[in-house]
């Protein structure tokens, strides 16, 4: 027998961070097993016909001592919008823990943790849990305007924060990949992390091997089921089609095919 | 508590709860949220001679109340499963079913031979309905000649406990049933899913790599009892039903069609206790109805 379970949590909280990203915390029935960035949650979508799976989020906090899990959700389709509309006191199942998560920085090593739209949270979770001093860590985080980005600022203790906006409406004007931490000293990090539109991360991914830094990425690919029985959310590796859902989401941009 | 143990042919099971070939890896994953001993029986994502990549993705699309699936048979091949798989779930305490498949009928045959040298693998389901391959697949399981000479030359070879898996993507599924029971099958399964369609009507595209899949899950649950009804009034061997059972009435409705047990099968991704949930409302349901035993429900549909 193993180690992953379906739970009914309990909403604590649904705080609504801007127009469409949503912060859930959720309290577990059982003493939650560790959990770290990377790893993510299968979420039932209650009450509707149409919505027939659950739907994937990346793990945002862990809080051991209340037995509190957090996501972020994201509107991306009518399954997200429907996890928004949750309220305190509701129960919601979650199949856990699922996936592999990004491997830990070394010690006094300097890493860059990229995150856009979905992907943020997962790269938040990574600086607070990296072991690394704040100075070692530098956070980018891209969206398409400031009314997209959400209020970070408590992660100023784990890395410096850094932004863009399309528009130019915060931060450096452009994509992540126009901001100066790529294209000046890129070379100066030891490890690029990053989680968000598969566009970002493929251009992200392209500047870290030019760059000749290490650089994990993690996918999103549709999924069915989460624990590696559809067969659904494969990925072209090196190692042929593997599962993102167990033998990622993380991988290693040196696995992927991604022409790039 | 009734007597859940019921028989299909030689298999004999602890309860008529299985699991659906595809839906459930090779049971060490499943066996990673409940001992996986407590099932009736486990049938292994589908097996080909040789390794097999699976089609493109994407390869499923959701639909109202089920899903499309385009996966294509990945899998790694039959030798790599003996080597490398088989020795870490000989031992559950389950029967473990070979779940079958070729291009050619001489695929079909020397990979049944294969599977006939394993000890711990007391039955094969001979796939005949896979309609995400381009070969072979779905092709022997559409017509009575086809089914017919792919079980009669697999039968010949095997001397274990044969069942066959139909496609409902047929005119008269009992029709296929009848021929392969005629060619010595032991029991038949059904139904595999559905030949279905999803498009993105913004990008004016498929969501399918495939453009067509399989279609699973409750929204086909109607058709497959159907189906099941119809074959099992058509053949004597025992029938194994699936397709959309979410819980333990939806199984319940299948034995009292005629279904001697049944596969859970696209409810795992939803939730991967549901096959427990239904070992027990079936229990509660004989309890309710006063049977000491599965084995009276069994067609036991009052019409």
């Amino acid at each position: 027998m193993g180690n992953k379970t379906v739970s009914d949590f309990i909403v604590t909280e649904n705080i609504k961070l801007n127009d469409t990203n949503y912060l859930l915390r959720l309290k577990a029935p059982d003493p939650l097993p560790i959990i770290r960035p990377g790893q993510f949650v299968n979420i039932e979508v209650k009450n509707t016909s149409e919505i027939f799976l659950r739907r994937p989020f990346s793990v945002f906090e862990m809080d051991y001592d209340k037995n509190i899990l957090s996501v972020i959700i994201k509107i991306l389709g009518r399954g997200s919008k429907k996890l928004t509309e949750v309220i305190a006191g509701d129960t919601i199942s979650l199949i856990y823990p699922l996936g592999r998560h990004f491997t830990y920085p070394g010690k006094g090593e300097r890493i860059l943790a990229v995150g856009g739209g979905s992907g943020l949270a997962p790269m938040l979770f990574l600086a607070k849990e990296s072991g690394l001093p704040a100075e070692n860590v530098d956070l980018l985080i891209g969206a398409r305007s400031a009314s997209d980005h959400i209020d970070v600022n408590a992660y100023s203790q784990y890395g410096s924060l850094n932004f863009t906006s399309e528009d130019g409406t915060l931060g450096t004007k452009g994509f992540v990949t126009h901001h100066p931490l790529f294209t000046d000293n890129l070379k100066n990090y030891d490890k690029v992390y990053a989680c968000g539109p598969e566009g970002m991360m493929k251009a992200v991914a392209r500047e870290a091997r030019k760059a000749g830094v290490n650089c994990e990425v993690s996918l999103e690919n549709l999924m069915a089921c989460g624990f590696g029985v559809c067969l659904c959310c494969i990925e072209p590796t090196v190692k042929g089609n593997l599962c993102v859902c167990t033998e990622g989401p993380v991988f290693n941009i040196n696995e992927l095919k991604w022409q790039i | 508590m009734a007597d859940l143990r019921i028989d299909i042919h030689d298999l004999q099971l602890k309860n008529p709860v299985m699991l659906a070939s595809g839906t459930c890896g090779y049971a060490e994953e499943i066996n990673e949220f409940f001992d996986v001993s407590e099932l009736g029986g486990i049938f292994l994502k589908g097996l080909t001679l040789h390794n097999r990549d699976g089609n493109l993705y994407p390869r499923m699309a959701e639909t109202p109340s089920g899903m499309l699936n385009a996966v294509g048979l990945q899998n790694k091949g039959i030798d790599y499963f003996i080597n490398n798989i088989y020795p870490r779930i000989k031992h559950y305490n389950t029967p473990l079913i070979i779940n079958v498949n070729g291009s050619t009928v001489e695929d079909y045959i020397e990979l049944t031979e294969k599977v006939n040298e394993l000890d711990k693998i007391p039955a094969i389901e001979l796939n005949i309905s896979c309609p995400n391959v381009k070969e072979g697949g779905m092709a022997f399981g559409i017509t009575c000649p086809g089914a017919e000479a792919v079980t009669r030359e697999v039968r010949r070879v095997y001397d274990k406990t044969l069942i066959v898996k139909l496609s409902p993507n047929v005119t008269d599924v009992s029709e296929i049933a009848k021929a392969v029971e005629g060619q010595g099958a032991d029991s038949v399964s059904l139904v595999n899913t559905f030949v279905g369609m999803a498009i993105d009507a913004e990008k004016r595209k498929p969501l399918l790599s495939t453009i067509t899949g399989g279609l699973s899950g409750p929204a086909i649950k109607p058709i497959a009892l159907r189906m099941v009804w119809q074959v099992a009034k058509a053949v004597k061997i025992p029938v194994v039903a699936m397709g959309g059972i979410m819980n333990a009435t939806d199984a319940v409705e299948f034995i009292l069609a005629g279904a001697t047990a049944v596969q859970v099968g696209t409810a795992l991704f939803k939730n991967p206790l549901i096959p427990l949930q239904i070992i027990e409302g079936l229990n509660g349901y004989l309890d309710r109805h006063r049977m000491d035993s599965v084995k009276e429900l069994v067609g036991s549909l009052q019409v």
